[in-house]
């Protein structure tokens, strides 16, 4: 490539990083046919991929990234705003994207009519679109866009699993229903800000509310807004919707789901609650010793013992992640390094085993046809690959040391330890005990039941998805082994938001420094990419 | 504005805040429909109402008394209403019509599978069922 297509690549990355899978959308559409649409998909995935890990190097050795998109500098335009906390995540989502659709190829031409592939894979680019859109942005109003760009292609995506079961079509309208109502409430929370601040730039935001504590106003505007993020990410007595939809969407969907759309929902309440809010600000405080850390126990309690009488395992699997999003939101609750390290690394660790054992399951309906616990007696033998993914997934759930789970479990128990919290620990322990129990019963079946003598013998699931399983699963092993990276991560990311944007007089130093002089062209990227449409064509 | 008509804060108060009153009421219609309604179109009906009283409330947010449309004129001591408040409902709108649209296809589809839009009619129509999807569908 000439050196100035790299530039130009390089100097809208954030815009791009968007951009790409939005314009790949509608070409998926046209392209019409599923294998042809899957390519595509998997194409641009992989640039995504590509693309959020040069936006980590860059952020994490040159600092923050302010984006002014079509050169309208921030407050007033729209920003994209990339630090560390943010392309952690890119990476999380665009990872498994790209993890995903090789796996996809099969187990879509399995589940979802011919007919239908390429609107498949459509609406997952989509969905892919938003939940970047709404990492990476540094616009309140622009989150809520993006969030329900994603949601929107979500309650589609789950009803493609009508094929199957038609479950899947009340499954997606009660998602419908509350991920609207959580929207709803999110932009309530927001007018009440816009109201009292005259801004929506996260940044601006943060700087305007610091003195506007004590007003009643910016108080319930705090509280719409985690009640609509709550609702979005599953938190414990809102989570209704979620059990449903991850048992009856498509596997791959579950698998997407699963280990993305929770993630970045977590990431938008971190970004308000520490860098809009701030940990000072006087509700924030408050709610997180009175609200927050009673309802992340209660979610890794009552979700994993629901968990352990489950007779599906997608459903199992979906009330375990009720149970393990109760661990990050116990994590940031404790306030400290330790405890916002937990949850940041947490994420990480979560998107990869949820997404290991959701693939199991994906893999298990390619070949029985079914995701009960029951018809899972004589896997053991017949699928050995699947099923040993399966127990290093579930190691990982239960927190066994090597594996990812145990450095979350680590760092959560250092955290209560660190605020004296002992009880705390102690639940932290007691629920990963619980997860024993589940993961366990689904072994037991897998190993040590015979097949049933009336099923035809079962073939191993085939290499495309054997290879994005296990891929998963050695991340799982690796990471757990040397948390290094992630751990540094988290730590930086930890440290960054405690430290708390609005006290340091952000809005001078990072913004309309380095990137807003040179993007006076800053449309470029929306401008010139349906022009590169045609050539694809 | 009503402080002609009444000299007590407290009916000032209630008065002048008329537009955030109807917000709220609607609001609450709104979600109640939702809650307590088990016809799926009237809960969508609900639903809409519900964002429907965010718009409402948006605009007076950025509606400045004695303001004109945020349109430009020749004189410089005009004064506008903030035009942002109504962009971004513009946006709500489409996200809406949207979810509406996406929202009554699923109710066609479940019309379609089950012969009725009632909650109630639906969940029996499933109680029977095993909790795992259909088995043996899915290499099929």
């Amino acid at each position: 490539m000439p050196p100035a297509v790299v530039d130009f690549v390089l100097q809208h990355l954030p815009a791009l990083q968007v951009v790409v899978p939005m314009v790949a959308a509608p070409l998926c559409l046209m392209l019409s046919r599923g294998a042809l649409a899957g390519g595509l998909a998997l194409i641009v995935a992989l640039l995504c991929f590509a693309m959020s890990l040069l936006l980590l190097h860059q952020v994490v050795t040159g600092g923050p990234i302010s984006y002014a998109l079509g050169g309208w500098p921030p407050p007033i335009g729209i920003e994209y705003r990339v630090d560390t906390m943010n392309a952690f995540v890119l990476v999380i989502v665009a990872a498994t994207s790209a993890l995903v659709l090789p796996f996809a190829r099969k187990s879509v031409r399995g589940e979802i009519e011919p007919s239908k592939q390429a609107l498949f894979y459509t609406v997952f680019t989509l969905c892919l679109c938003g939940l970047l859109g709404v990492t990476i942005t540094g616009d309140a109003f622009n989150i809520f866009v993006f969030l329900e760009i994603s949601s929107l292609s979500t309650y589609v995506l789950v009803a493609m699993g009508a094929r199957r079961d038609r479950r899947a079509l009340t499954a997606s309208y009660t998602y419908l229903i509350m991920g609207t109502i959580g929207a709803t409430f999110y932009v309530i929370g927001l007018g009440l800000l816009y109201q009292a601040t005259g801004t929506l730039n996260l940044e601006d935001l943060a700087v305007r509310l610091a003195p506007l504590g004590e007003l009643t106003s910016v108080r319930a505007g705090f509280a719409f807004i985690m009640v609509g993020l709550g609702l979005k990410l599953a938190m414990f007595p809102l989570h209704a919707w979620l059990p449903n939809a991850y048992t009856y969407a498509p596997s791959v969907v579950s698998i997407f789901l699963a280990a993305t759309s929770t993630k970045v929902a977590v990431y938008v309440l971190l970004r308000f609650m520490f860098t809009v809010f701030g940990y000072d600000f006087p509700v924030v405080e408050l709610s997180l010793a009175t609200v927050f850390v009673p309802l992340a126990l209660a979610a890794m309690f009552i979700a994993s013992t629901v968990a352990v009488f489950q007779t599906d395992l997608k459903r199992l699997l979906a009330y375990s992640s009720v149970a393990q999003i109760g661990y990050m939101i116990l994590g940031f609750s404790m306030a400290s390094v330790t405890g916002l390290t937990a949850t940041i690394v947490h994420m990480f660790n979560h998107a990869a085993m949820k997404a290991v054992l959701f693939m199991v399951a994906g893999a298990v309906v390619y070949r029985v046809g079914s995701t009960a616990v029951a018809s899972f007696a004589g896997l053991g033998r017949q699928m050995p690959w699947t099923m040993a993914a399966f127990v290093i997934g579930g190691l990982s759930l239960i927190g066994v040391p090597l594996t990812v789970g145990f450095i979350s479990k680590w760092y959560l128990i250092l955290g209560a330890l660190e605020t004296g919290d002992w009880l705390i620990a102690i639940a932290i322990v007691a629920s990963s005990l619980i997860a024993v129990m589940y993961v366990w019963r689904v072994v037991e079946i897998a190993y040590l039941t015979p097949a049933p003598a009336d099923r035809k013998p079962v073939r191993e699931a085939p290499l495309s998805m054997l290879l994005p399983m296990w891929a998963l699963a050695l991340i799982c092993i690796y990471f757990g082994t040397d948390a290094q990276f992630t751990a540094t991560i988290g730590t930086n990311v930890a440290q960054d938001l405690l430290d708390g944007i609005g006290s340091n007089g952000i809005g001078s130093n990072d913004i309309g420094s380095n990137d807003i002089g040179s993007n006076a062209v800053g449309d470029g990227p929306a401008a010139d990419l349906p022009a590169s449409e045609g050539v694809i064509q | 504005m009503c402080s002609s008509v009444s000299a007590s804060p407290t009916l000032d108060f209630i008065l002048g805040h008329y537009n955030y009153w109807l917000v709220i009421v609607l609001m609450m219609v709104g979600l109640y429909v939702v809650v307590s309604r088990g016809n799926m179109v009237k809960k969508l009906v609900g639903l809409n109402m519900f964002q429907v009283s965010v718009f409402l409330f948006y605009i007076s947010v950025g509606k400045v008394r004695g303001g004109t449309a945020p349109i430009y004129v020749a004189d410089p001591d005009a004064v506008y209403s903030n035009p942002l408040t109504s962009v971004l409902i513009l946006t709500a709108i489409v996200v809406g019509v949207a979810t509406l649209a996406v929202g009554l296809s699923l109710v066609i589809r479940i019309q379609a599978a089950y012969g009725t839009v009632e909650e109630d009619d639906v969940q029996a129509a499933d109680a029977g069922r095993d909790a795992s999807p259909r088995a043996g569908g899915g290499a099929a």
